[in-house]
């Protein structure tokens, strides 16, 4: 069936099976390999992408579901060739490790940030406790975040 | 690779739409709302629809509003609407207490009320919550609507009383006054499914000298083989007794004989039995400072 979507703010018509996993849709049929499949069962957050505003976990939505609607992926993080801030803070902060589950955990950081500027470590914690860093890295991944949000603070003190 | 078979796909527009829908392809049909039970089952084959419904659409059935002494849930209301409804919480602190042990915050956002509650799985958690409040679910089907107890709503295990052709479109909780609620659960990792969990509302009534009676009481159990999810038994023993720690430690004798848990992979029996005793008495205990308007 025909699908029409925008991702990362270009548009987008396939004619693809109802069947077809998001995350699936995004790396096969988009070629956009940002967003990682992990688990298949909606436990490990790797595929993390945005759904109009809402983080959700691809590969446990249908690409058809997202007629009409908005998908914004990790590489729709970096605008005009410049690194979101928290791009930067996982680079500075060794969040990335071996960078499996880092497209996910970045998508819920952005989401993190937007609605919370000024996160303490559980919150961040909390945060993305659906997601699993098999490096069991999360305290880099936590620092990144909260790097992220003090730059973000900084820049608007600025 | 993990991929549902075949299947057909239809975009509702109304729920008059996915009636008339439901009532075309018959049981061969699903309706989709989060999927976040529905497509894992269908990547592992225990469900096969042949035509999904797809009612995402249908935002006007995303709301949590008060009409009187009602408080009233659409049934495509996302988890984390729930946990930040402020009105919700104002009313029914069980639920926010209950949303914050859900799946995870990603999961949240997309999983749905009316679909955790339809899956009907025995470890889900809104329905021993929703049966403690003694909310009522509204069911629409093609001769029009009809309300059902949320102590009714489960016939079994991913079994409901909603029909073929039917959908369950709201869920309706009473207000009452002095009224408290609250929910516990112990899992073994941050996110999963409950070894055991318990949910208790309490409406107080005065006794005189500073002390309260209980007027009414809910309990919730899931995952524990609790007939409707509920412990009746506990409930019956606590209706008009004093709010005192002798009675709730009964209560939750009470409730532990009469659950029929199951030894597996979460833990065995005779633990979730204790795990039941416990976590009765501590939620009626939160319970019960919250209504008498004491902070826990």
């Amino acid at each position: 069936m025909k699908l029409t979507l925008t991702v990362n703010g270009t548009e987008y018509a396939r004619t693809i099976e109802p069947r077809l996993l998001l995350i699936h849709f995004l790396r096969d049929e988009l070629g956009l390999t940002g967003s990682h499949w992990g688990c298949d069962t909606s436990n490990c957050g790797a595929c993390v992408v945005w759904l109009d505003e809402t983080p959700v976990k691809s590969c446990t939505v249908l690409a058809v579901m997202t007629d009409g609607r908005r998908v914004t992926t990790v590489e729709g993080l970096a605008r005009g060739g410049v690194l979101d801030p928290v791009q930067d803070g996982f680079a500075a902060c060794h969040g990335l490790q071996c960078g499996f589950c880092t497209p996910g955990m970045m998508m819920t950081a952005r989401w993190l940030l937007d609605r919370t500027p000024d996160p303490t470590e559980a919150q961040v914690r909390e945060a993305i406790s659906g997601q699993i860093c098999r490096c069991t890295g999360y305290e880099n991944i936590v620092r990144s975040v909260l790097w992220a949000a003090r730059r973000e603070r900084d820049d608007e003190d600025a | 690779m993990q991929v549902p078979a075949q299947v057909e796909y239809e975009k509702a527009t109304s729920v008059q739409h996915a009636l008339a829908m439901l009532a075309r392809y018959g049981p061969a049909a699903k309706v989709l709302a989060g999927g976040h039970s529905l497509i894992p089952m269908m990547k592992l084959r225990l469900a096969q629809p042949e035509v999904l419904i797809d009612i995402n659409g249908l935002t006007d059935l995303c709301y949590i509003t008060r009409s009187g002494d009602q408080l009233r849930i659409g049934t495509l209301t996302r988890h984390a609407q729930l946990l930040d409804s402020g009105l919700a919480g104002e009313h029914f602190a069980i639920m926010h207490d209950a949303e914050r042990v859900i799946a995870d915050p990603i999961v949240r956002n997309w999983g749905t009320v009316g679909g955790s509650l339809c899956q009907a799985d025995p470890s889900e958690d809104l329905s021993a919550a929703f049966a403690a409040m003694k909310g009522t679910m509204v069911i629409h089907g093609p001769g029009g609507s009809r309300e059902v107890s949320a102590r009714e709503f489960h016939t079994g295990p991913y079994e409901t009383v909603v029909g073929p052709s039917e959908l369950l479109t709201e869920i309706r909780l009473p207000i009452r006054p002095g009224g408290g609620s609250a929910y516990l659960k112990v899992a073994r990792r941050t996110g999963d499914w409950p070894v055991g969990a318990a949910g208790a509302a309490v409406w107080l009534a005065d006794a005189g000298g500073g002390t309260h009676k209980i007027a009414d009481a809910g309990i919730g159990l899931t995952a524990v083989g609790a007939t409707h999810f509920v412990a009746a038994e506990a409930e019956e023993f606590l209706r008009g007794r004093p709010a005192d720690e002798q009675t709730l430690a009964r209560a939750g004798e009470i409730a532990a004989e009469h659950c029929r848990p199951v030894t597996d992979q979460r833990g065995p029996a005779d633990y979730k039995r204790h795990l039941v005793q416990e976590l009765t008495v501590r939620v009626l205990r939160a319970a019960i400072s919250r209504a008498r308007g004491l902070a826990t």
